[in-house]
């Protein structure tokens, strides 16, 4: 799937942020996600409040350094990663 | 090679071994701790936060049934406040939709319930209680208070065709996530083996059709797939290595490497009330003597697979080859191949649909 930018994801049912001895964590039903940088920030903005275009404006400025459109396009994956595995779900 | 020591990932604590039922294939030991030898609370609470220091993330809290615990409630709330994902493996049974709101107010982030199956009939003889009914109850509470859920199936001979019938039970529930486990032969399923063992038709049919499923469903419900290992090319990575990722303490505080290993001679297990859970992850001798690759026999010890099926399941290994060291026997490797096949040529001799007479199941008793 590609996520619609004017969806807002939020983490799915069974899905939130932890942290273990100083590591920021997603944790999913028998699963979890070590977060650091770039998926930290995308993960805390998945809070059903920002839209995938705010987080795609939000994350290029805080690595304005990198291309504009490969920043989006690894959000976007991203994203689509995590909805496949259960993680996040996206409302309209 | 030396062997670095990761920090383990999951718990699980099996909270008692009591349980109201008597599945035919349950994983706890042949001889099961009584109620009088169980963990109080205090001690629990204890290892929850050893356990998140140690870098655990999630506790599994299993049995028995862990509801059997009146204390239920009190150990979900020490293990979220330690910092752990609490994830409750239950049968639904006892349940009252009063106990689950308590459940989840005191922090619980995922159920799996177990259901024996689809019909009423074969659900309730292979759990030896009449407990379908109620589970579907629990369904429906569980969609009301929108807490997480799995559905949990063991799959075997005589439900393997229910998985279409599975699988709409799941779409009509909350389910985001299916676990289809087939059977792992172990204790009280290897007594059973002969009436639970699918025929290798039946296991490549339901393979094709969880492999559709999954695509369909894709982004809305997860399907995990546990293949029956008999039928494998490969083993498993049991429990994702010996002593690497997963811990498990029993009802009295033994410390395993994984459910089955009591059935291995020889190996000493720590208690958590003698010992902290980093202690004995780091140093007990029942975790250190599979770790690494210094045990391994030939075909394991120059295999390219090595490091991703660990040689297989030590248990099984103990359990068909009568060598725990030994290359698990499922592995089409191992040079004890041929009894795996011996076993399954005489399962398929039998046609599933004609079984007329109720198997002499051997049911799972219920410990004082």
């Amino acid at each position: 799937m590609t996520p619609d930018p004017n969806s807002r994801p939020r983490l799915a049912p069974g899905c939130r942020l932890g942290e273990n001895n100083n590591q920021r964590v997603l944790l999913m039903p028998e699963r979890a996600l070590r977060l650091n940088g770039p998926s930290l920030e995308i993960v805390e903005r998945c809070d059903g409040k920002h839209t995938v275009g705010q987080i795609v404006a939000d994350l290029q400025k805080i690595y304005s350094k990198a291309a504009s459109e490969k920043v989006e396009q690894d959000i976007l994956g991203y994203l689509a990663l995590l909805h496949d595995q259960r993680a996040l779900d996206f409302d309209l | 090679m030396t062997f670095t020591l990761p920090n383990p990932l999951a718990l699980i604590a099996e909270l008692t071994h009591r349980c109201p039922l008597h599945c035919v294939y349950c994983s706890n030991p042949l001889e099961m701790q009584s109620r009088a030898n169980e963990l109080p609370t205090e001690v629990w609470s204890r290892v929850f936060k050893e356990a998140a220091e140690a870098g655990v993330l999630q506790a599994d809290f299993t049995g028995g049934e862990p509801l059997a615990r009146t204390d239920i409630v009190d150990l979900i709330r020490a293990a979220r406040a330690a910092g752990l994902y609490v994830n409750l493996i239950t049968s639904g049974l006892p349940m009252e939709e009063a106990k689950l709101a308590a459940l989840v107010e005191a922090g619980l982030d995922h159920i799996q319930l177990s259901f024996q199956g689809t019909r009423e009939n074969t659900a309730n003889e292979i759990s030896g209680t009449k407990s379908h009914a109620h589970k579907l109850r629990v369904l429906e509470w569980v969609k009301r208070h929108r807490i997480a859920l799995t559905l949990n199936f063991v799959i075997h001979r005589r439900n393997i065709d229910q998985l279409e019938e599975m699988v709409a039970l799941a779409e009509s529930s909350s389910a985001t996530r299916i676990e289809f486990a087939n059977v792992q032969y172990y204790g009280w399923a290897f007594a059973n083996r002969e009436n639970l063992l699918p025929t290798r038709q039946q296991v490549n049919d339901s393979v094709e059709f969880i492999k559709r499923e999954q695509e369909r469903l894709q982004g809305k419900i997860r399907i995990e797939f546990v293949v029956p290992d008999y039928y494998a090319k490969y083993p498993k990575p049991c429990m994702g290595g010996w002593g690497r990722k997963l811990l498990l303490i029993t009802p009295s505080g033994d410390a395993l490497p994984c459910h089955a290993a009591q059935v291995i001679p020889g190996l000493l297990f720590e208690n958590v009330k003698d010992r902290s859970l980093r202690e004995i992850w780091e140093h007990s001798a029942a975790f250190q003597k599979f770790r690494g690759e210094d045990w391994m026999q030939e075909p394991c010890r120059t295999c390219d697979r090595r490091e991703q099926d660990f040689g297989g399941c030590r248990c099984q290994a103990l359990l068909l080859a009568g060598d725990a060291s030994a290359t698990d026997p499922v592995c089409s490797l191992s040079p004890l191949h041929p009894k795996i096949d011996v076993i399954l040529n005489e399962m398929s001799t039998a046609p599933p649909g004609q079984v007329v007479l109720k198997p002499a199941w051997l049911y799972r008793p219920n410990p004082v």
